[in-house]
């Protein structure tokens, strides 16, 4: 689905990238835990976390995460703002507890992602 | 040893211990550096999660260190070196689960015990040599060809 | 629904409290930073998290949690299931990803309601 079909179902506002919006994305990885979106978050994926820092938005360059979607109505501070954009990297905030957020796009078709690296 | 004409690309990257705001800059640029060698994607992101877990270790852990690039016509070598309190026991660190992670690293979201292994299992090459109170020493290869 | 529906459906293998599986599930709660749940979750939530250390139990308890259930294959460890065994905690285990654990999770709890 069209990234902003995930904004649609998410009542989700764009924070960055407004100009992404028409991305397709299929997979999404849900964590709190930056090393485990290290070992596991598939490219292209969508990001759902709880967490606002920079490294969030560094872990995402690194990975060529498509887009994070920041749960429970969190706003990042100043400093991770600047660097999405300088990045490109799209943040959308949601209401929504990452239960709810998971949910909702897993019942409208998103699948998980489990992967190691092929090597 | 690496023979000098045969060195694509070489640079030396300082890192500051305990500078969450700049941790993972190193990273980023390493890996801006090989994709604008036109490396393939899944390369250069198995490279840069590489870089970027012995660079929040140092961050997390070190006094200060320097992770430097050098990319040769068959593989890319990243070498991690610190100035820190060094692993006394390697194999423990290198389980999954294992950290000695402070409050302040967990709730940024790491000290889960993942980073050495990630670093394993995207890297061909893993090599690690510690010496207590002096630091760690990280060299890692991942293959072109 | 209880804890037992979810274990079957989703094939779960359940490692500790095995008499409390009749645990009434009403809702679900997917984190894994304990300062977060400890404000956010509701009693009566399935907790999904990938959290192994004994911490958990402890926050389980105290938010009257149905249960937790690790994803990715995580294991708890041993003091924690020891705990969990003591506080009548079940602790479920998942290959999932904590994703899609949660989106089964969550189209289950819809159908009930």
């Amino acid at each position: 689905m069209k990234l902003r079909e995930v904004k649609e179902i998410l009542d989700a506002n764009v924070i960055v990238g407004e100009e992404k919006l028409d991305m397709e994305v299929k997979t999404a990885f849900g964590a709190d835990l930056m090393s485990d979106v290290l070992a596991f978050a598939k490219a292209g994926s969508l990001l759902l976390t709880g967490l606002t820092n920079t490294q969030v938005i560094r872990i995402a360059n690194v990975l060529d995460i498509a887009a994070i979607i920041l749960v429970r109505g969190k706003k990042p501070p100043m400093e991770a703002l600047e660097l999405a954009k300088d990045l490109h990297i799209p943040i959308l905030t949601t209401k929504y507890i990452l239960f709810e957020t998971a949910g909702r796009l897993y019942t409208r078709g998103i699948v998980g992602c489990l992967e190691k690296v092929e090597k | 040893m690496v023979s000098v004409e045969k060195i694509l690309e070489k640079h030396d990257f300082d890192i500051e211990g305990g500078n969450f705001n700049k941790a993972g800059t190193v990273s980023t640029r390493i890996k801006s550096i090989l994709k604008h060698r036109q490396l393939p994607d899944e390369i250069v992101r198995r490279s840069a999660i590489v870089c970027y877990e012995a660079e929040i270790n140092i961050v997390s852990y070190a006094k200060k260190g320097v992770i430097s690039l050098t990319v040769i016509p068959d593989k890319i070598i990243i070498e991690a070196n610190d100035e820190g309190p060094g692993i006394p026991n390697i194999e423990l660190a290198m389980q999954q689960g294992y950290s000695t992670a402070n409050q302040q690293i967990r709730e940024m979201g790491f000290g889960a015990g993942m980073g050495l292994y990630n670093i394993k299992t995207y890297s061909d090459v893993f090599d690690i040599t510690s010496e207590v109170n002096k630091g760690t020493f990280l060299k890692m290869a991942i293959n072109l060809i | 629904m209880d804890i037992a529906a979810i274990v079957k459906q989703l094939n779960l293998e359940t490692r500790s409290a095995k008499d409390r599986l009749k645990n009434m599930v009403t809702g679900g709660y997917t984190g894994d930073l304990l300062s977060d749940v400890m404000a956010n979750s509701k009693a009566g939530d399935i907790w999904i998290t990938r959290q192994i250390h004994q911490n958990i139990v402890a926050v389980a308890t105290l938010k009257e949690h149905a249960g937790i259930i690790l994803v990715n294959s995580c294991e708890p460890a041993s003091d924690t299931l020891d705990r969990a065994n003591q506080e009548n905690v079940p602790i479920m285990v998942s290959k999932l990803s904590a994703f899609e654990l949660t989106g089964k999770i969550y189209s289950m709890l819809a159908e009930k309601k």
